[in-house]
């Protein structure tokens, strides 16, 4: 589903390499972890993926069900079914966060060739899904993010998810700043959108949130590159030692 | 002393009027606002607060070519009490609820006693210093037409004052809300290809009022507003406007707290692009205790639109515990609109607590791709992140349905900007 290859980023404004040459596969039904030290590059290549300035793909390439993604825009992307989960979910004063998310499916339903959710079917769909997650009506009136907890913010991130139903969905560090309880949450609302035709690639520094949503696939990733891939042992092995002794055996 | 181009200049725009008829405590007020008019002169570029905006369109004997273009009732929709003033024309409603008084400005001249001669050009004559507002003069001095209101009881239904014509009409309204009455006044459309509109109101004790206006989006407007407001004690005024394009607005609010423990909330929401001037100048007085005042006003502009703001809070000697707080905000959509700030604050009270700022930005590039990875096309997002920065001003807006009417408005507006 999500094929990149031999993909070197730069900064934009700065002679500064970040991804060095990533391969990467993530077949349909799968899902991926990437993990790795900071500065390795992990949220770049989200970034990248999903279309942020600031980057310049300087060699390679990364295709969505065979599409190129790279030349597309942010929203393009989305409507071809790449969705980010953001380490960071961005607070968005005096927008409700039922209108952004009205907004966002029904404009990736136009781009999709699909008629408009009317008011009524989408209160009835979000109510739904905004309970499997513990959000409750107040939370989707306020506005977007505004007030949230950081484990408020990754739930309304996987609210998101489950409202636009990718296919391609990459989590940035989704675990960062929650706590057992919400992680558990947050890995449940994950893992009940898990199908066949459905792909992750789950970046984190910590095996932890690999106990709740578990990999098919792990990653190492150091200095812009893809240096090991295997299966889930891989996590616990970085969980027990470290990534010196991979990065050591590597180098 | 007043210059001699000021003079001639004055003489060659009052050479275009005519006084209205009548004479009795109106003419004698039209009388003594012509007299302030002719000491002061028209403004001028060089005058203090008139340095951001050139007043040439707004003094010059001939209103310049204009073309507004109507576009429907913005507050359509809306149950409201209307009042239509086509031109110089009104027409006043048939049928008014209890504690609701209305009539015309002519009709209140005729009597030898009314209630607004304690108001009419009193409240602009006090709002006049110590910075002279010499529009407002020509305006008291020359209006044809005007309305009288006076609240003596709460009333529900939001009053609408709808303007059409395409003239360059002078309006002068009074507003009365006695001790304990709250009103709404809602104002709409395009006076004329120039307008200059003055409204007294007049807040007694305990009384509230609510002015909420939209300046819609026909383009060849040339507009100057006053509002001139005096608060008794435990008042409040609420006042916002929203401008959606116009080649030259100026708006001004002048408010004075006069009783203990009353409260002033006045606020904008400007947008336009290319050949727009938009202009808000503020000064909210605080002269008793426990008083509270809000300035909240944000613009949105490009293409080389043009933002002015001149904000003061004057906080008199005694005037203790005053809680004032002003905003003025710009959002610059590239690099060619310009945002001219002059936030003032001058404070001879020692117990108080007054804040204020003024920033400029662009649109913020994480918050634009956030919306944007969410699958919302730049320019929806854009104006997402726009709705979002004049969220502020439009909380001013304390009725829950109002508020979310002007919000749609924008929202519409914006789409096709």
């Amino acid at each position: 589903m999500l094929e990149i290859k031999n993909l070197h980023v730069k900064l934009e404004d700065e002679d500064k390499q970040i991804l060095k040459g990533v391969d990467l596969s993530v077949e349909a039904g799968k899902v991926h972890a990437i993990m790795g030290p900071n500065g390795s590059g992990k949220s770049t290549l989200s970034y990248v993926l999903s279309g942020r300035d600031g980057y310049e793909v300087v060699e390679g390439e990364a295709f969505l069900d065979g599409e190129d993604i790279l030349e597309m825009e942010p929203e393009e992307r989305a409507a071809a079914g790449l969705f980010l989960a953001f380490q960071y979910p961005v607070e968005i004063p005096g927008v409700g966060n039922m209108t952004f998310l009205r907004t966002a499916v029904n404009a990736q339903r136009k781009a999709r060739g699909l008629e408009e959710m009317s008011a009524g079917d989408f209160l009835k769909v979000i109510r739904a899904k905004a309970k499997d997650l513990k959000i409750d009506a107040d939370m989707l009136k306020r506005p977007v993010n505004v007030g949230f907890s950081g484990g408020e913010k990754k739930r309304n991130e996987i609210l998101q998810m489950a409202m636009l139903e990718p296919r391609m969905c990459i989590l940035d560090e989704t675990d960062s700043g929650l706590d057992v309880d919400a992680m558990k949450l947050v890995s449940e609302g994950v893992n009940a959108l898990r199908d066949a035709g459905r792909a992750f690639l789950v970046i984190t520094h910590y095996q932890r949130l690999l106990d709740h949503i578990q990999p098919d696939v792990v990653h190492i990733m150091a200095d812009g590159r893809i240096v090991k891939s295997g299966g889930p042992e891989l996590a616990l092995e970085v969980e027990k030692n470290g990534y010196g002794d991979i990065l050591g055996e590597v180098a | 002393m007043v210059a001699d181009a000021k003079k001639t200049a004055t003489e060659e725009r009052l050479a275009t009027l005519t006084l209205p008829a009548g004479g009795g405590w109106l003419g004698k007020a039209r009388e003594d606002a012509l007299g302030r008019l002719r000491a002061v002169g028209m403004p001028g570029r060089r005058d203090e607060y008139w340095r951001y905006t050139d007043p040439t369109a707004l003094v010059q004997a001939d209103p310049a070519p204009a073309a507004p273009s109507e576009t429907g009732d913005p507050w359509a929709g809306v149950e409201t009490i209307v009042i239509t003033i086509d031109g110089d024309a009104i027409t006043l409603p048939d049928m008014l609820p209890p504690g609701l008084e209305i009539g015309t400005l002519a009709q209140a001249g005729e009597a030898d006693i009314h209630w607004a001669r304690d108001i009419y050009g009193v409240l602009e004559a006090a709002g006049s210093r110590p910075i002279s507002r010499p529009l407002a003069m020509l305006n008291t001095a020359y209006a044809a037409a005007g309305l009288v209101i006076r609240a003596t009881g709460k009333v529900a239904t939001p009053v609408h004052i709808r303007t059409t014509g395409s003239g360059d009409p002078l309006h002068h309204h009074v507003v009365r809300v006695e001790s304990g009455a709250e009103i709404t006044i809602l104002k709409s459309g395009t006076a004329g290809a120039r307008a200059n509109t003055v409204t007294e109101v007049d807040v007694a004790d305990g009384g509230t009022c609510h002015h909420f206006r939209i300046q819609g989006p026909d383009h060849g407007r040339h507009v100057n507003t006053h509002l001139f407001a005096r608060l008794g004690a435990e008042s409040l005024l609420k006042s916002f406007t929203l401008s959606a394009n116009g080649q030259l607005t100026r708006n001004e609010a002048v408010i004075e707290l006069t009783g203990d423990n009353g409260a002033a909330h006045v606020a904008c929401a400007a947008f336009g692009r290319g050949d727009f001037h938009h202009d808000d100048t503020v000064w909210v007085t605080h002269d008793a205790e426990h008083c509270e005042s809000r300035q909240v006003f944000k613009k949105v502009l490009r293409d080389g639109a043009t933002g002015v703001f001149q904000g003061k809070i004057l906080v008199k000697d005694g005037a203790q515990k005053t809680d004032g707080y002003q905003i003025s905000q710009s959002l610059l959509l590239d690099e060619d609109s310009v945002f001219l700030a002059k936030p003032e604050l001058e404070i001879y009270a020692d117990d108080v607590a007054c804040s204020h700022g003024s920033t400029t930005g662009a649109i913020d590039d994480t918050a634009l791709f956030y919306l944007r990875s969410r699958g919302v096309p730049e320019k929806d997002a854009t104006d997402l992140l726009v709705l979002s920065f004049l969220a502020e001003s439009l909380e001013e807006i304390g009725d829950d349905g109002l508020r979310e009417h002007v919000s749609e408005r924008l929202a519409d507006w914006l789409r096709d900007a």
